[in-house]
């Protein structure tokens, strides 16, 4: 990217770097599109993300093992009456998708954070390179982690015996759903580092996050959650509805209802979270 | 020994020291187990009325004696952080030509362990009685408990500076704490051993970890279990993480 930030200036910055006639005797070129500067910056951050393995291996293996173990730890939920007719290895396994964004958040912050602490983000921000496309870009590493990481729960899920209600189109509808999810939470995990500017506050909400997991339907039906603060909790949280539209494929097949509810909050979080990143960005840049 | 317990006294105060003054280290070892109590109490509490369930005092004392071990063994494993993070700074080094006795840096950093864990161990047996635990055992079987706690955190810190004493280096976080996560789930964590099935059930039946456990929630119940069997697995899984401890210390001696 190094090389690529001087290409996507244009010639605006090349001229201001050079005295009178010497800029202007440069051709004249035109200013990369903004799919073009998205593009750039985009391609830096899925190859840094590809350069840190521990990046890739610890978002994988971490949500696999908590599936691995509480699939099996809590097969005795099935037990409880009104339990759906379903193995506890498919009603838990939404959550791996959903935990698997939470590392996004993080490691999108994380990356995002480490240019703004280390001076890169200065020096992109004085080129012409739109915010906009500063913060698409920058969330492109994330999104290949996430349909990375989809692939491979889903994968792990059929490899263990799960069964996809919905069928093949179902299983390419839990992708795009998961990948929306992921993008969502890196969209979080940009507005902290730009909020922050540090990855040390990036990685202190982590905790934070991950308790809403821990606090939604994650490992029980919400109607057969019997304490009443709980239950509440639950049904305000909005990581609830996102597990839900999740499994809904999985265990149930096509629920519209479930579907539109998930689909609903993972894009309200992609717009919410997009849109107070790119007032952050701004406000960054004016600092800049 | 005198020279031992002036090292061991000196970092188990900056220890102390180090980590109530500071929020931010203090706060996550509070915070996390009482999330844990919370979620798994919470929003578990129907498991308890699946067939053959037969814990008397409830589904939140149950949980709470995995939480207070899970929070003692953090306890643990938080102070290893520390101990990666002298590393990198660069004070462990400095404490290492300084002291006259360097097992004692391990004993200070032991007991840093344990009086954290007392405070988290506190803030959450009075978040589960508020939530209404019925805590059944007696003064004896409650020193019991508390003495399991005291060993559990005890292993964790040994291993969490051995650790870090062989990585020196605060990456070290992800290997200090993913086994003992990894061991302490692999426990019967939300129903008792005998509802498990299938490769949880074999696992949890060997770990060691579940006789500590079982043991825990037989003093919270005032029926004791696996008394002598938890408290000799832990007292063997001390003396071998002391080993380990000590070789760590002495891999950071001949580093420099």
């Amino acid at each position: 990217m190094q090389a690529t930030a001087p290409e996507a200036t244009g010639v605006a910055a090349s001229e201001a770097a050079l005295p009178g006639a010497a800029a202007r005797e440069l051709p004249a070129l035109a200013e990369p599109s903004l799919l073009e500067q998205v593009g750039a910056v985009a391609r830096r951050s899925v190859v840094r993300t590809f350069r840190q393995r521990a990046l890739l291996i610890f978002p994988l293996i971490f949500p696999l093992l908590l599936f691995a173990i509480n699939g099996s730890a809590l097969t005795a939920a099935r037990k409880i009456p009104g339990f759906p007719d379903v193995s506890y290895r498919d009603f838990a396994l939404a959550i791996p998708f959903i935990q698997g964004a939470l590392f996004v958040a993080v490691s999108a912050g994380t990356d995002l954070a480490r240019d703004i602490e280390s001076g890169f983000f200065n020096r992109l921000a004085l080129t012409p390179l739109r915010g906009s496309a500063l913060l698409a870009g920058q969330l492109g590493g994330a999104v290949v982690v996430a349909c990375v990481q989809s692939l491979v729960y889903l994968g792990v899920g059929l490899a263990t015996g799960v069964g996809i209600a919905s069928g093949f189109l179902g299983a390419l509808v839990l992708l795009v759903l998961s990948i929306v999810i992921a993008f969502g939470f890196a969209g979080l995990g940009a507005l902290l580092a730009l909020r922050f500017g540090t990855g040390e506050a990036v990685q202190g909400f982590f905790p934070l996050l991950f308790v809403t997991i821990f606090l939604s339907s994650s490992n029980l039906p919400r109607n057969l959650i019997k304490t009443d603060w709980f239950k509440e909790v639950a049904t305000y949280n909005p990581v609830s509805y996102l597990i839900e539209g999740v499994r809904s494929l999985i265990i149930t097949g096509w629920d519209g209802e479930a579907l539109a509810l998930g689909f609903g909050f993972a894009l309200a979080l992609c717009v919410i979270t997009l849109s107070f990143a790119g007032a952050a960005m701004k406000n960054r840049l004016v600092r800049t | 020994m005198r020279r031992f317990v002036f090292v061991a006294r000196g970092v188990a105060w900056r220890s102390i020291h180090n980590t109530f003054a500071n929020p931010a280290i203090i706060l996550p070892s509070i915070i996390f187990p009482l999330f844990f109590l919370a979620a798994f109490a919470g929003g578990l509490s129907s498991i308890s009325g699946v067939p053959n369930f037969d814990y008397k005092p409830g589904y939140t004392a149950f949980q709470y004696g995995f939480v207070l071990l899970q929070s003692s063994a953090f306890g643990g494993v938080f102070t290893g952080f520390a101990v990666a993070r002298d590393f990198d700074s660069g004070f462990a080094r400095r404490l290492l030509l300084s002291a006259p006795q360097r097992s004692g840096i391990i004993a200070g950093y032991a007991v840093g362990a344990l009086v954290r864990w007392l405070v988290t161990g506190s803030v959450v047996t009075i978040a589960a009685l508020l939530a209404g635990m019925s805590l059944e055992g007696n003064g004896v079987e409650l020193i019991g408990l508390l003495g399991l706690g005291v060993l559990v955190n005890n292993v964790a810190a040994l291993w969490a500076c051995g650790v870090a004493m062989f990585l020196r280096t605060e990456q070290a976080g992800a290997l200090i704490q993913m086994p003992v996560f990894i061991v302490l789930f692999l426990a019967p964590v939300f129903v008792p051993l005998h509802l498990l099935t299938g490769w949880i059930h074999a696992v949890a039946r060997y770990n060691p970890a579940t006789a500590a456990l079982e043991a825990a929630r037989g003093f919270i119940a005032g029926a004791p279990v696996k008394v002598a069997l938890a408290f000799a697995v832990l007292a063997g899984a001390i003396a071998l993480m002391s080993l380990f401890a000590r070789r760590g210390l002495a891999s950071a001696e001949r580093a420099g």
